[in-house]
């Protein structure tokens, strides 16, 4: 034999290959996940219940008009003020809660026209039945963002950590510390700073 | 003889094809794993809104309620957004019985805690959303979630 042909390629390990490369897009796809603003709706109250009389300076009325423009406390806003204005107002502390205690960690200007306490203060948002759910949606997100800043806040002076970070803990089922005692520290940083976000029904023009 | 039958050079050897199973159960199992399922079709336009201070959905406690105006193909349904539940549109009498339905449908330990998650597009009027919402409150479904595209800030 003068010249042998190209000895066959040897394909026992081409499994091997196929199998590393389908672990590895296993480990590495991640299958995308919905996101969104969680919240929770009111009970219907029964209607005979007394209305609770709520004090205005208690009060943060934001309206949204059908041409999607923004009124905060009688005066014209811009979306990306929205964020400090709640923060301003939820943290005001002017006064005390309802059983007499001042507010210790509110940093605001403690004016006694703004809300007395985090515990008392409630946002309304009102809006129309032709504003935009885009809009919409803009200003929830604003609102709930000006509580979370505030609770991150808290979360840092008491525990070093944050409040977000608290909240990803809790769903983590590889969360290494104690989950008992990270469910209690959450109650303790929602009760500072309750999430009082009420909706009134929407104007029909 | 022999020195006849020698084979041309530059001739190749045959690829063996042992492996081809192997990739393709390979892509096979790719697909599967990296698509999702998606039970519903849209007859909806759906562009979400976005947000950036966001939650996880929990699918297994979930149902899904889009609202939208009706996409190109279903132009003979007008343009006024609608309600879309499971597979077709809806009028806003359905919700409470397609809740109902789908809280039905959980394991008994998450039944009270349903989220109903609401896919809307970002030009709809919100009055239809507090319609749902209203609608949810009357048989105590009150866990929403307003499904948003993350926008990174800060």
């Amino acid at each position: 034999m003068a010249k042998r042909s190209a000895p066959e390629v040897n394909a026992g390990s081409m499994a091997d290959i196929a199998f590393l490369l389908l672990i590895f897009f296993l480990v590495t796809t991640t299958v995308e996940k919905d996101k969104g603003i969680l919240r929770s709706l009111p009970q219907i109250e029964p209607p005979s219940d007394d209305p609770v009389i709520i004090k205005q300076k208690n009060l943060f009325t934001v309206l949204l008009n059908k041409n999607d423009q923004l009124l905060v406390e009688e005066e014209q806003m811009e979306v990306k003020d929205l964020r400090q204005a709640a923060i301003d107002f939820l943290d005001n502390g002017g006064s005390t809660d309802a059983s007499g205690n001042n507010c210790d960690y509110c940093q605001g200007a403690r004016n006694p026209s703004s809300s007395d306490h985090p515990d008392k203060a409630i946002i309304t948002l009102q809006h129309d039945r032709e504003t935009s759910y885009g809009k919409y949606i803009e200003v929830q997100n604003e609102l709930v963002a000006a509580y979370n800043v505030l609770r991150n806040r808290e979360a840092k002076r008491l525990y070093n950590t944050t409040f977000t970070k608290m909240m990803a803990d809790k769903d983590d089922v590889y969360y290494q510390g104690d989950v008992d005692k990270l469910k209690e520290r959450i109650d303790v940083i929602k009760d500072l700073f309750p999430l009082k976000l009420s909706e009134a029904e929407p104007k029909s023009n | 003889m022999g020195k006849f039958s020698k084979k041309k050079a530059g001739e190749l050897p045959p690829v063996s094809t042992a492996s081809l199973p192997d990739i393709v159960f390979m892509l096979l199992f790719f697909f599967m794993v990296a698509t999702v399922m998606r039970d519903t079709s849209l007859m909806i336009e759906n562009r979400l809104p976005s947000a950036d201070q966001v939650e996880k959905l929990e699918k297994d406690r979930s149902m899904f309620i889009y609202a939208g105006k009706p996409s190109a193909q279903y132009k003979n349904f007008g343009t006024e957004a609608r309600l879309q539940i499971n597979d077709k549109y809806a009028s806003i009498e359905n919700v409470q019985s397609a809740v109902q339905e789908a809280r039905a449908g959980l394991r008994p330990e998450l039944q009270d805690r349903l989220v109903v998650a609401l896919k809307v597009d970002k030009n709809t009027n919100a009055g239809l959303i507090s319609d749902v919402k209203q609608k949810l409150r009357e048989i105590n479904a009150l866990k929403i979630m307003y499904i948003t595209n993350v926008r990174k800030t800060e």
